[in-house]
């Protein structure tokens, strides 16, 4: 079985972000740049699947510019064996990422796809979905653990107060949260090894994708900083504490 | 035009979330909701029972028992023509199915909204709530969740009609097997008015306790800082931030925790912050309106014991 996983580069998730002064967005000029980690957890889960065997490819992929390479490279590193990005040089709305990597899974043949539950710069938490829907598939969001038995997997998902498993039948798409593993460290002769591994720049046109499958659902009109609290007191002792809350702010 | 919602319920109770996207609807349109479930007819009737609904939907099956997105999105794709919004509460519920929805529609969606500037313009957190982005709709359905801290509870006193549909056939992709629930006499992390969260400076799952008893003695839910949920000191389920629970509660009291940006995005939004670390340095004091620099060992217990609290 063929496993597909899609991944992003955003902005370090230990960066503080910058609104840009002309409220046009965030800025990430000369910011550091990592492979988005619920991403990082969906190649590791996958890699995992390949070691046991129960994988026989795991193909990583991006739709982006050239500086996501670098990011396709760290995939390869943790173990896929193979990248393709889809080169495209404005960022795609989840609706539009979704209709690409149905094409790209359709192609490749693959049995199942891991992604990320969400991308930590917008946090949609859409595309998983929504590329199951376009497939027909089953779906397996959010999950923590996942067993796959011949043509279904079981997986477990993180829901509001606790867990629920499902069965699902096999092609799926599964999305990570974030206890499913623990990413492995990169090891420098994993680094060497992932720069001889086949990296393939593709365009739209090579998987018959077309334009108006790219278009947008929404424009974003302005990007804010959100209001911020004012600062507040330090309290010297318990005995304080409960009197303002009880006194000041009225809320014991 | 009308706005259909999905509401959120185990077939026996209906879950607050649903009344928080009520509130969000009514600001949109004339609001008709849509109760999937097995045996389910209580919660319809509780639905038809809540102010600005104009009309409830009832389908029952037992493919729709469990909530499966797989089963659900056909019987709203059927709905759809007649509602220029759906909207589903932004919970892991709306979250897993309303993306569905959307892409078999092919519309966008918009996700985790905070507030309703026009019928077709929506502020939402990025970044984890470090910046909120004005985002207009192009196409003219519009499939929406909601944060449901940012809306008021919608309250009782509707009566709407119930009209029963019929259930579409069993799709069969997906199946349930169980579930484990966390069981707690404690109010709901999500909707309690005082949650009192720990983080990784309680050092271990035992310590906990002491957060515990706390937040008893204030009648307050538990929560955690992501790192104490990565150490293992608490399930994942209690987690405040932009990766688990958005809470917004009167009071919120964080103890050992050291703010990472993460943390904040889930509770910043709260009328009144606490935080109690001994590291004077730690981030939390800029978002708290009291800070006590102290050891939590001491001042935790000599909360929960004071007299001053009742």
């Amino acid at each position: 079985m063929k496993i597909i996983v899609p991944i992003k580069r955003v902005v370090d998730p230990y960066v503080s972000i910058r609104v840009k002064s002309d409220e046009t967005g965030v800025d990430t000029g000369g910011v550091k740049m990592s492979m988005n980690p619920f991403d990082e957890i969906a190649v590791e889960e996958a890699v995992q699947l390949l070691e046991a065997g129960t994988a026989t490819e795991v193909i990583a992929v991006t739709i982006a510019d050239s500086s996501s390479d670098e990011t396709l490279r760290s995939a390869l590193a943790i173990g896929a064996d193979r990248a393709i990005r889809i080169n495209c040089e404005t960022p795609l709305q989840p609706l539009s990422i979704a209709k690409v990597l149905k094409n790209i899974v359709e192609a490749e043949g693959a049995g199942l796809v891991i992604m990320g539950k969400q991308a930590i710069d917008n946090d949609n938490n859409q595309t998983g979905q929504m590329l199951s829907a376009l497939l027909g598939w089953s779906q397996g969001t959010f999950i923590s653990e996942q067993t796959i038995d011949g043509d279904t997997v079981k997986v477990t998902r993180e829901i509001d107060n606790g867990l629920e498993t499902l069965t699902l039948k096999l092609p799926a798409v599964l999305t990570t949260d974030l206890r499913l593993n623990e990413p492995r460290y990169i090891k420098l002769p994993n680094m060497m090894k992932a720069k001889k591994k086949p990296l393939d720049t593709k365009n739209f046109a090579d998987y018959g994708i077309a334009d108006d499958a790219i278009t947008a659902g929404f424009t974003v009109q302005k990007v804010q900083e959100p209001p911020t609290r004012k600062a507040g007191i330090i309290v010297d002792s318990v005995a304080e504490l409960i009197e303002k809350l009880r006194d000041e702010a009225n809320v014991i | 035009m009308s706005v259909l919602i999905i509401a959120e319920h185990n077939n026996s109770e209906l879950n607050s979330s649903t009344l928080n996207t009520i509130t969000a609807g009514t600001e949109l349109g004339d609001v008709d909701v849509l109760v999937a479930g097995e045996n389910c007819a209580d919660v319809a009737n509780a639905v038809a029972a809540i102010n600005g609904v104009n009309k409830v939907l009832h389908a029952d099956a037992s493919h729709y028992g469990h909530h499966l997105a797989e089963e659900l999105t056909p019987l709203i794709l059927g709905l759809a023509e007649n509602y220029e919004h759906i909207l589903a509460p932004a919970t892991n519920f709306g979250k897993n199915l309303a993306p569905r929805v959307a892409a078999l529609l092919d519309v966008a969606q918009i996700s985790d909204i905070t507030e309703i500037v026009s019928s077709n313009t929506f502020i939402r957190p990025i970044y984890a709530g470090n910046a909120l982005a004005t985002v207009q709709a192009l196409h003219a359905k519009k499939v929406i969740t909601i944060r449901t801290v940012s809306f008021e509870a919608a309250s009782e006193g509707g009566s709407a009609g119930v009209e029963s549909i019929s259930a579409g056939e069993q799709v069969g992709l997906s199946s349930f097997e169980g579930q484990e629930l966390t069981v707690s006499e404690r109010p709901d992390l999500a909707t309690a008015k005082t949650v009192v969260s720990g983080g990784r400076g309680l050092g271990s799952k035992e310590n906990f306790a002491i957060i515990e008893a706390l937040a008893d003695k204030l009648g307050a839910a538990v929560g955690a800082s992501r790192a104490a949920v990565d150490a293992g000191y608490i399930t994942n389920d209690k987690q405040v931030g932009q990766t688990g629970v958005v809470v917004a509660p009167d009071l919120y009291i964080a103890v050992g925790i050291s703010g990472a940006a993460q943390h904040i995005a889930g509770m910043k939004d709260s009328k009144v912050i606490v935080a109690i670390n001994k590291d004077p340095e730690a981030a939390i004091f800029n978002f708290a309106d009291y800070g006590l620099v102290a050891d939590l060992f001491d001042t935790v217990p000599e909360m929960t014991n004071s007299t001053k609290i009742s």
